[in-house]
């Protein structure tokens, strides 16, 4: 695709900047090495943060389950309350803001970064977009990333809600399995978390790409286009969540 | 950014850390492990009331699960509700005067239907009807009986 000259570029960008960036989907297929890069500084570095919060939220899960449930002498049903609230709501939204945090501020400073130090333009003189070179690779590893995280999130969270409900709390964890097993349905629980998650990652690396690339080229606009990364990817997390949970979780 | 053997290394196991969580949810804390299509039959019972079952309620036999509920259909002319369920293939030796009733699993828990075999020689097959069946109990009745109950017995 050719690009148009700078002057449409500067009011084109902006606006068709999804458009655009999904165009430059195609040419990474062709690079896996940008992929793998960004795959790294997205997914595996957000990996140990994943795991440790998806343990304590499931620890935390446990018991609060616990205390509740043994009200009406149904600890058994703890391994079910656990599970579901990870992978129907938590999971995702836990862990995509936990992203946010973690990558999409940093997709954002860095990209603002390389703009500010005229590095995306320096890219343009080359002849090399850095739509397709920069943006795609990372918008990609950002889907990619995060349903593997949110799987991460959830599977440790149950399995931290087990040391707490059955090693701490002494329920039986033969129990705790199969109630979970009994009540959560493949697809209307697993699939479901799982959309959402994806519907997530993209949403907040598209928030972070389009700010850093958007962003004012001097210090402090870098600083104020990594604020707006979190705070808007937040508010567009837990508002799209509420909307897909309406949308999936009807009474069926 | 700088690449490496071993970025590359960490992002394989990233991924395969990640699907073997998927994968995890997906057999172990779900019921995919068990909804794979096994070979069933479809045996149907007329019940007075089916309230509070549902499609996918399980169908057991002497606490056993030999099925689960496929349909609940209400029968235009009776009035009754037509109760579908798909048994397992291997549970076919249940004898055809088997009786279905609708059973509470605890005090608050999920209806079931119930299973009692009898001692006839044939055997249910596909699409065969139970005849002999026992309705849902409806808690607010029974208690509505009883009152009706105590006060004539006041009288």
């Amino acid at each position: 695709m050719r690009r148009p000259g700078p002057a449409l570029l500067s009011w084109v960008e902006p606006r068709f900047f999804l458009l655009l960036t999904l165009s430059g989907l195609f040419s990474v297929v062709l690079r896996p090495r940008l992929l793998l890069n960004q795959l790294y500084s997205v997914g595996v570095l957000s990996f140990l943060i994943i795991f440790i919060s998806g343990l304590f939220v499931g620890m935390v899960l446990g018991l609060q389950g616990y205390y509740i449930l043994s009200d009406f002498g149904a600890e058994e049903t703890l391994g079910l309350m656990v599970a579901a609230s990870l992978v129907r709501e938590l999971g995702p939204v836990v862990s995509a803001l936990l992203f946010a945090g973690r990558a999409g501020s940093a997709l954002t400073a860095e990209i603002g970064l390389m703009k500010a130090t005229e590095q995306l333009s320096g890219m343009e003189m080359m002849a090399v977009d850095p739509i397709k070179r920069i943006i795609a690779p990372r918008l990609l590893a950002g889907l990619l990333s995060m349903p593997l995280l949110a799987g991460v999130f959830s599977t440790i969270g149950i399995i931290g809600g087990l040391l707490v409900g059955s090693g701490m709390l002494g329920v039986d964890d033969g129990a705790y399995w199969a109630q979970m097993q009994a009540k959560l349905d493949f697809y209307d629980d697993i699939v479901n978390g799982f959309i959402k998650s994806v519907v997530f990652g993209f949403v907040a690396s598209w928030i972070a790409l389009f700010e850093g690339y958007d962003a004012i080229p001097t210090s402090e606009g870098v600083s104020r286009a990594t604020t707006r990364t979190v705070v808007n990817s937040a508010f567009s997390i837990l508002g799209l969540d509420f909307i897909l949970t309406a949308l999936m979780f009807g009474d069926s | 950014m700088q690449h490496s053997n071993t970025q590359d290394t960490l992002v394989g196991l990233f991924v395969a850390a990640g699907i073997a969580g998927l994968f995890f949810l997906s057999l172990k804390a779900s019921n995919l492990s068990s909804i794979t299509q096994k070979d069933s039959f479809m045996v149907s019972a007329r019940f007075e009331n089916s309230d509070g079952l549902k499609v996918k309620s399980a169908v057991s036999a002497a606490g056993v699960k030999v099925g689960q509920v496929a349909s609940i259909e209400l029968d235009p002319t009776t009035y009754q509700s037509v109760v579908t369920m798909a048994i397992d293939a291997k549970y076919n030796n249940l004898p055809d005067d088997t009786t279905a009733s609708i059973f509470t699993a605890g005090l608050l828990g999920e209806k079931y239907v119930n299973l009692e075999p009898g001692g006839s020689d044939t055997y249910l097959a596909n699409n065969s009807a139970i005849d002999i069946t026992q309705p849902a109990i409806i808690l607010e009745k029974v208690i509505g009986q009883f009152l009706f109950k105590a006060a004539e017995e006041k009288k």
